[in-house]
């Protein structure tokens, strides 16, 4: 059985439809990335995958023993948590708070695993620095082992390389690899940094307000939609450069 | 010799009962006012506090003006819990945001509260220690109400002070595993409610989002973590308190404004010392990798 199944489900927001016609599946061990434009709906799916929105016809649900609130959901940074006094273990082990429940302090084990998660991000040394006075590479480490300490399986990432140099972006790109090889876990990734984000993915999903594509990442690159989404954004890039 | 005379001061001055009275209640308020304000201020919330007291003010008006009752906080507490719950349905229907919905039910009870006055008792001296706070407001049965509030309001925050840094640090990732963020909302609402109500008797309306503002302010000059931020700014606000208060008694001005001088100075201290820290990096041999800078 699938971690998550999306079964042909549609999103609105006021009324107002955003995004429909999404049929896919995550399967334990993939790694999917979501691409599309702004305003195509990655960001509305993302909050129905987390059960913070229902979809207006469809249905989004989690199988394999995965609960919803087992997905380990790494944001887009707000403007509050930027300048927030806050250590970086602090910020690690709220990740576990989901498994408490009602209990109000969190365990011997629970502060094991936060740094457990600290260790395998490699930011030890950073476990008591404030979180503010960190980079936004580092920021994203961080956060990162929070999502860990919320997970074992599934982790869902909202454009993680955002405001990233290109070298603190290709470190984020082969952490979360390595966390999709080597620990088995599930990622689900959201970004329009289009060739930085295919790289590693096994499979694609293309939005533009409906479902463009899903599929693995070899037959999307051979596809329609995505030969021409390659292109432009191969084009963009290069405006970037020159 | 002058500490001498500070001390046989401070002796006299505790004979006073009310004095007694207004000193318990405060010290609680100010503990309450300083751990939620830590929260509020993060969140962007920090002028809730005058926002709900002119709710207080507006209600407490509305008491003595239809003679419900000599104590009057019982009214107060049920109009701004009620006040508080609606500013966050409010904002979080993101039609009109936070501070906009602050200023909306702010300035309409006050408008309410001012009609109120002017039709019934008009402006006298109990409107003006309900704007301006007085030390002699406390009767011994708002101290007990206060005093059972103020615990309640202590141990609901520390039981949920994990759930509470969560939905403060990153409210979308608390909901997204599962955390019900309204409650939790609903909950620093609540509490923040019941502090301004017990604490805008002394402080006045016009003042007592200072308590609510200055302690977390002040601490996060110089602390870099969340549980040190929150204890610093209890200790600051608590001894704050008290030197207002004293001073306030000696020099015979209104306790309110008082406190809020002497919050000032300690911001502007707290601000200085960290200003130096770095510009010297003081800062990073005394706090960086010792043993305070862990603590702190």
């Amino acid at each position: 059985m699938a971690l998550l199944t999306c079964e042909n489900a549609a999103f609105a927001y006021d009324g107002k439809l955003c995004v429909e016609g999404l049929n896919f599946e995550v399967n334990a061990g993939d790694y999917l990335c979501i691409v599309g434009e702004n305003g195509s709906g990655k960001s509305t799916l993302i909050k129905g995958i987390l059960n913070l929105k229902q979809p207006v016809s469809g249905r989004v649900y989690a199988g394999d023993n995965l609960h919803v609130t087992e997905i380990g959901y790494l944001p887009q940074q707000t403007a509050v948590s930027k300048d927030f006094p806050a250590s970086v273990f602090e910020v690690v082990l709220s990740g576990r708070l989901n498994s408490r429940g009602l209990l109000p302090f969190y365990s011997k084990r629970d502060k094991e695993i936060a740094n457990e998660n600290i260790s395998k991000l490699k930011i030890e040394n950073l476990r008591n620095e404030c979180y503010r006075e960190l980079s936004g590479g580092q920021q994203q480490r961080a956060l990162l082992a929070r999502a860990l300490c919320a997970t074992k399986k599934l982790l869902l990432l909202d454009e993680p390389t955002s405001g990233l140099d290109p070298a603190a972006s290709n470190e984020l790109y082969g952490i979360i690899r390595q966390l999709n090889r080597e620990n088995k876990i599930t990622i689900i990734m959201v970004s329009h940094d289009i060739h930085g984000a295919i790289g590693f993915a096994s499979h694609i999903l293309h939005l533009r307000s409906r479902q463009l594509f899903y599929g693995t990442k070899e037959d999307y690159i051979n596809s329609e939609a995505g030969k021409k989404f390659l292109r432009r954004a191969g084009e963009d890039d290069g405006f970037l450069v020159f | 010799m002058m500490d001498f005379w500070f001390f046989s001061d401070l002796v006299r001055m505790f004979e006073y009962p009310f004095i007694q009275r207004t000193v318990i209640v405060g010290a609680l308020v100010s503990l309450c006012a300083a751990l939620l304000g830590v929260s509020l201020v993060l969140k962007r919330y920090a002028m809730i506090g005058s926002g709900l007291s002119n709710v207080g003010f507006a209600s407490l008006a509305m008491a003595s003006a239809f003679n419900l009752g000599k104590t009057p906080l019982r009214v107060a507490i049920p109009v701004v819990v009620l006040a508080a719950f609606l500013l966050l349905r409010i904002s979080e229907s993101s039609k009109i945001k936070g501070d906009s919905a602050v200023a909306l039910i702010s300035t309409s009870s006050l408008a309410i509260g001012s009609i109120v006055i002017a039709s019934t008792t008009g402006m006298n001296t109990d409107v003006c220690n309900y704007l301006f706070g007085s030390l002699l407001a406390m009767s011994m049965e708002d101290v007990w109400l206060s005093i059972s509030l103020s615990v309640v309001v202590i141990t609901l925050f520390v039981v949920f002070y994990n759930k509470i840094f969560a939905v403060t640090f990153d409210e979308t990732f608390a909901a997204a595993t599962g955390s019900k963020t309204g409650i939790y909302n609903m909950i620093i609402a609540f509490l923040t409610a019941i502090t301004i109500v017990v604490g805008m008797r002394l402080m006045g309306t016009m003042l007592i989002s200072s308590l609510v503002v200055f302690p977390a302010l002040t601490s996060m000059r110089l602390c870099k973590k969340f549980s040190t931020v929150t204890i610093c700014s209890a200790v600051v606000s608590f001894v704050c308190f008290f030197i207002g208060i004293v001073l306030s008694f000696r020099h015979d001005i209104p306790a309110g404004a008082s406190i809020v001088i002497v919050d000032v100075a300690a911001f502007i201290i707290f601000s200085a010392v960290s200003m130096v820290g770095v510009a010297t990096g003081l800062y990073k041999k005394v706090f960086g990798k010792q043993k305070l800078g862990r603590f702190l």
